[in-house]
């Protein structure tokens, strides 16, 4: 093989991301082997992953870490420009902005649980919209909302308990930074 | 790693659990405003099939309505509405009792008078057991 005259060098952030987005792909791909009893309701494991991400290393490496997981998620399920794909990027879309209005709270009172739980919402919020605009021209859609809504907060306290326990452990082990996923 | 419940409340901070319990009154609000279609939220009275009245059930009123045969009155409670006196013979209208869901109809005929309840959901004209 020619050498390539093109010299990429991944800086040490750049290995960060893909080893989270790495992460985070795996829980969207196991996720989907869980059988729901509602399209639409899901645990959403991989937003553990850009919320430790958020937490440790900012709110740029988490947009990061969620649109590549939403990209390569979408293509390992043949999802890639589905209906499903569109709603899980306006869903991230959302979630990302509500997240970066959320780390602005004061940390004393408001952890990776609220983060969790206000992210879900804005994430069903945005998901119902782009349902009602275009899959479903309806206002039926809406019916599900206190479905969704129930999911939000349930599994958005899940996730976030899960990644502030992720985060407080850790914290302990003090690793050096570049190797937080590694446990 | 154990899993001690103490150990997971301690993940838990103050403004963590007023979010929590915020999601869940929007779960709330939903389920109230979006699966409660038949809740009437107003009342049309009728004589001779022109509108004599329509009101909001937010207040307590009675109205009196005057027909061919007589007056008909027409009472009116928070959510809910009834003919409470008609001089039709068969007193149908009467007899129907509160009517509480929107769509709902009490019709005194002879009279020529009728009460309906307005909502965003109207399902049914009336239900009968």
């Amino acid at each position: 093989m020619t050498p390539s005259t093109i010299e990429l060098t991944p800086t040490a952030e750049d290995r960060r991301i893909a080893r989270h987005a790495a992460a985070a792909i795996v829980l969207t791909v196991a996720e989907a082997a869980i059988p729901l009893p509602l399209p639409g309701v899901k645990p959403g494991l991989a937003n553990i992953v850009t919320l430790v991400v958020l937490a440790r290393w900012g709110w740029r490496e988490a947009v990061w870490v969620s649109l590549l997981r939403v990209l390569a998620g979408s293509l390992l399920l043949g999802q890639f420009l589905a209906p499903g794909f569109f709603l899980s990027l306006s869903g991230a879309l959302a979630s990302l902005v509500s997240l970066g209005l959320a780390v602005r709270l004061p940390a004393r009172w408001f952890g990776p649980v609220s983060h969790s739980i206000l992210a879900a919402f804005a994430h069903i919020g945005a998901q119902l919209v782009v349902a009602r605009l275009w899959l479903v021209p309806h206002d039926g859609v809406f019916y599900l909302t206190p479905v969704f809504a129930l999911a939000a907060v349930v599994f958005g306290l899940i996730n976030g308990l899960i990644a502030a326990r992720l985060l407080r452990e850790l914290q302990a082990a003090q690793r050096p930074a570049g190797d937080p996923m590694e446990r | 790693m154990r899993l001690e419940l103490a150990d997971w409340r301690g993940l838990l901070r103050p403004g963590d659990v007023l979010v929590a319990i915020g999601g869940l009154l929007v779960c709330g609000y939903a389920l109230l405003a979006l699966w409660q279609g038949g809740a009437p939220d107003g009342a049309v009275v009728r004589a001779g099939g022109k509108v004599v009245a329509r009101v909001d059930l937010a207040a307590e009123r009675t109205i009196e309505v005057p027909g061919p045969l007589g007056v008909t009155v027409i009472e009116i409670r928070p959510g809910r509405a009834r003919v409470a006196s008609d001089p039709g013979p068969r007193q149908y209208c009467v007899r129907q009792g509160w009517l509480t869901q929107a769509g709902a109809v009490a019709i005194c005929a002879p009279n020529e008078v009728s009460l309906s309840l307005t909502g965003r959901a109207a399902d049914y004209d009336s239900l009968n057991y």
